[in-house]
């Protein structure tokens, strides 16, 4: 069959659908092909496959203290050949070590993966694939994100290897512990290597950041207006506004504190005594990075929240069969979440000798989060209700994700008790909060993310048992390990303490840790299940389908494995919002946004008959669609 | 073969701008945020007890008339450049960008003033750091302003920059005009919180 399309009031041209090379597609070698590439995929790909390694890495290193933790008594000498020096004659761990552990393992998770694993590699692959764009707003400010990105990551990597050890300071680095060199090894050459690796980290946000909401705006296909826009891509534009506005102030106290270290200033330093000697340090205040560093850290938590939400939104309408429930009030609650959590910072420093009443406002802000966060998961309750639901991976990766931000975010409702806070502040039971509502949440979002996306990132198909392997033992695996976490924590256990059995109170804990401890392995040991299965589903997968999932979104309409330009010929045109799943009267269970309502009679709504009739009596506006019956 | 002909409506171009200067924009606003925080911190750390005073030096007065001359400048290189004047437009995008290094220059001296009233960047007072690091983080912003004017000269020098090609010109005289804004800012900022 052939079709014409015909624009009138642009330049006539006509294209037949099959055989027609893109001339904007060029062969390159394997140097601008794969590694310096400008093409969006290949760079959405080099930021997962460095995502992956870094989460394999940050898990390792909590599996590492976790032994610590589970099993304080374990002789660790068969750790040498790898830490060396940093297991004691003893054959313990370094309590030194120890902290710098716990750093790494926040700043590799929060930063390495959860922020440029997760944006990095989804922003970069859906926003032009789904907005119908045949690539980013600037490749080359592209490509120039990912390698600020790999630099930051050789910088920090290489920090692994210092005598002195990685940065030891905790993940959110207060000086003065951070300030001084010599109050830990961890705040020596680790300490200054991990800012250099966050500049860079924060300049390639940044570029990144920048191309996300400037191709959102300004690239999106003719009739893909901003209520037909998929929620992935709502998610990654809100996600990306987040990032432009708090990023650039962790520079700034990140500066500050170089300047404090490296040249002598008291930003953030005052009255310290070493051996009895006071520093030259003078009239500086702690608590002023700490509000400084809140400023971006609490945004960043929805900078790698939100991006998991705007995935697991479009799989779950997708696997459910039916329309997103709610879509405005989706993208509401995601601008409302965005704008408060510019307005809470202080809920972390509840403990620092704030003024009680600018505590209850703080406090008051938080508990708001809760509203929004309600909707949300109400709207995804919902669109799972009834709906004719299939089960791949990545469904049930997104279902998990519901679950983790529902039993995670209750916890949060009490910490964001300025009173209660004062019993679990810094406890275990803050760790168990995020690592389920931000931690857990996201990783899943990103699983279910990859599981969704690998037909068009790779042409394959990933297996679906062994997704569903991976998914059960992760599913209860996280339970197990942060679950348990909270009893530690109402007890009163701190965080980041090298050992409990030292405390007459804690020691009836060793149980429980030893449990933690063993899920931990587990988690980690099923990740590995799905490492070979992308590895070998990248080569060997069974061949994917043009739309394995019955999607409504552009995505789908490219070729198997688009080329650079993305789809061959003209982009397609979007007629529709992308959530008709189960329109009734429709022929299939879903109708994909490039489908003009004058193809659907049969299922269009009045108001959508209305649309047909855009186009006028002389044809100014319209497409021919002309097709020869044979 | 009877042909099928359906009509169906053309789809609306979505809003669109000019993606580069958008990206302008969205950069300005990080500066924007990176400025804040320092002015917000100032603020916070002057409501602290053991403030001791600032001393802003004569040579920013000069500086600010310096790069105000500078925006007036940048204003006549626009219009040159639109009414396709070549001549006026070398003229003024060179004064433009002598008047932004002359800035930089100005700053550095006003900072030799400092050190002479014993305003010190380490080892004094907290707030007198803080005047280092706003002027200092604003002149580093101001020089990556200098590369771009002197890459816009150089495009100007090769007759790319005319009515009809007015993006790069546009371009480099909005981020002029931010990093001359930013500069009064500061400016203010700092004489009304000394």
């Amino acid at each position: 069959m052939a079709t014409t399309d015909i624009h009138i009031h642009q330049d006539v041209h006509h294209h037949d659908d099959h055989g027609h090379e893109h001339d904007e597609h060029h062969e390159g070698n394997f140097w601008t092909t794969y590694i310096f590439s400008l093409d969006h995929k290949i760079i959405a790909k080099q930021f997962l496959i460095t995502g992956i390694f870094w989460a394999l890495l940050g898990g390792t290193l909590s599996v590492i203290f976790r032994l610590q933790l589970g099993f304080p008594d374990m002789n660790l000498d068969w750790l040498k050949p790898v830490l060396g020096e940093w297991i004691t004659p003893e054959g313990k761990l370094d309590p030194e070590f120890y902290l710098a552990l716990v750093t790494m393992h926040g700043t590799i998770m929060v930063f390495f993966v959860l922020t440029a694993g997760l944006s990095g590699t989804f922003s970069n692959f859906l926003i032009p694939l789904q907005i119908g764009a045949r690539d980013m707003a600037s490749g080359f400010m592209n490509m120039l994100s990912y390698w600020f990105f790999f630099l930051s990551s050789v910088v920090m990597f290489v920090s692994l290897f210092l005598e002195t050890g990685p940065a030891g300071g905790g993940w959110t680095i207060y000086p003065p512990l951070s300030a001084l060199p010599q109050a830990i090894k961890g705040s020596g050459m680790g300490m200054t290597l991990w800012l250099v690796a966050m500049a860079l980290f924060i300049v390639s946000s940044l570029l990144g950041s920048i191309n996300y909401i400037t191709t959102v705006i300004n690239m999106r296909t003719r009739g893909m207006s901003f209520t037909r826009m998929p929620l992935t891509i709502w998610a990654f534009f809100f996600t990306a506004i987040i990032g432009i506005l708090s990023f650039p102030v962790l520079f700034a106290a990140a500066l500050l504190l170089i300047f404090d270290r490296s040249f002598g200033t008291s930003f953030y330093l005052s009255d310290i005594y070493i051996g009895g000697e006071a520093l030259a340090h003078d009239g500086g205040s702690p608590i002023l990075f700490q509000h400084l560093f809140w400023f971006l850290g609490h945004p960043e938590v929805y900078i790698v929240l939100l991006p998991a939400l705007g995935l697991s939104s479009e799989i779950i309408a997708t696997n459910s069969r039916k329309p997103i429930f709610g879509y405005k009030a989706m993208i509401g609650s995601m601008l409302f979440i965005a704008i408060l959590s510019f307005i809470v910072w202080a809920h972390h420093m509840f403990v620092t000798g704030m003024n009680p009443f600018l505590g209850s406002i703080f406090m008051l802000l938080t508990l708001i989060i809760a509203v929004p966060s309600a909707v949300k998961i109400f709207n995804y309750v919902t669109t799972l209700w009834k709906g004719n639901i299939v089960f791949t991976p990545a469904m049930l990766f997104s279902i998990g994700l519901v679950s983790f931000f529902l039993t995670g975010g209750i916890t949060g409702i009490f910490l964001g008790n300025s009173a209660i806070d004062i019993q679990l502040h810094d406890t275990y039971f803050v760790v168990a909060h995020f690592h389920l509502v931000m931690g857990s949440a996201s990783f899943f979002g990103m699983l279910a993310g990859i599981y969704h996306w690998f037909p068009k990132m790779f042409g394959r198909m990933m297996n679906e048992t062994l997704g569903q392997v991976h998914f059960w033992i992760t599913f209860v695996g996280v339970y197990l390990v942060f679950f348990p976490m909270h009893y530690i924590g109402i007890a009163g256990f701190p965080r980041r303490y090298y050992s409990w059995t030292n405390f007459e109170t804690f020691s009836g804990f060793a149980d429980l840790n030893m449990l933690v401890s063993v899920a931990a392995i587990l988690t980690l040991a099923a990740q590995f299940i799905f490492l070979f299965n992308f590895f070998y589903s990248i080569w060997r997968g069974r061949l994917a389908p043009l739309n394995p999932w019955n999607s409504n979104t552009l995505e789908w309409t490219t070729p198997r494995k688009p080329g650079h330009g993305n789809w061959v010929g003209e982009i397609p045109s979007v007629y529709r919002w992308p959530y008709d799943y189960s329109k009734p009267g429709a022929k299939e269970d879903f109708i994909p946004q490039h489908i003009p309502f004058s193809e659907t009679p049969e299922s269009n709504l009045p108001h959508e008959n209305e649309l047909i009739k855009l186009e006028t009596s002389n044809g100014e506006g319209a497409i021919i669609i002309e097709g020869n019956k044979h | 073969m009877v042909p099928d002909i359906k009509i169906v409506e053309e789809a609306k171009r979505p809003l669109a701008m000019n993606p580069k200067k958008f990206g302008l924009w969205l950069f300005i606003a990080t500066v924007i945020m990176l400025f804040g925080a320092w002015t917000s911190a100032y603020i916070v750390k002057r409501g602290d007890m053991g403030w001791s005073e600032i001393i802003v030096p004569d040579l920013f007065w000069v500086n600010t008339g310096i790069i105000l001359a500078s925006s007036v400048t940048m204003v006549w290189a626009v219009r040159a450049a639109r009414k396709d004047n070549f001549e006026s437009l070398k003229i003024a995008l060179s004064i433009t960008t002598i008047l932004g290094i002359a800035f930089v220059i100005g700053q550095f001296m006003a900072y030799g003033q400092m050190v002479e009233l014993k305003e010190h960047f380490t080892g004094g007072p907290v707030s007198h750091s803080f005047v280092y690091v706003l002027s200092g983080a604003h002149a580093v912003h101001l020089i990556s302003g200098v590369f771009f004017l002197i890459f816009v000269l150089v495009a100007v020098f090769q007759s790319k920059v005319h009515s009809k090609n007015m993006n790069q010109i546009e371009m480099c005289a909005t981020y002029w005009h931010f990093l001359d804004v930013l500069w009064l800012y500061l400016f203010v900022f700092l004489l009304l919180n000394k």
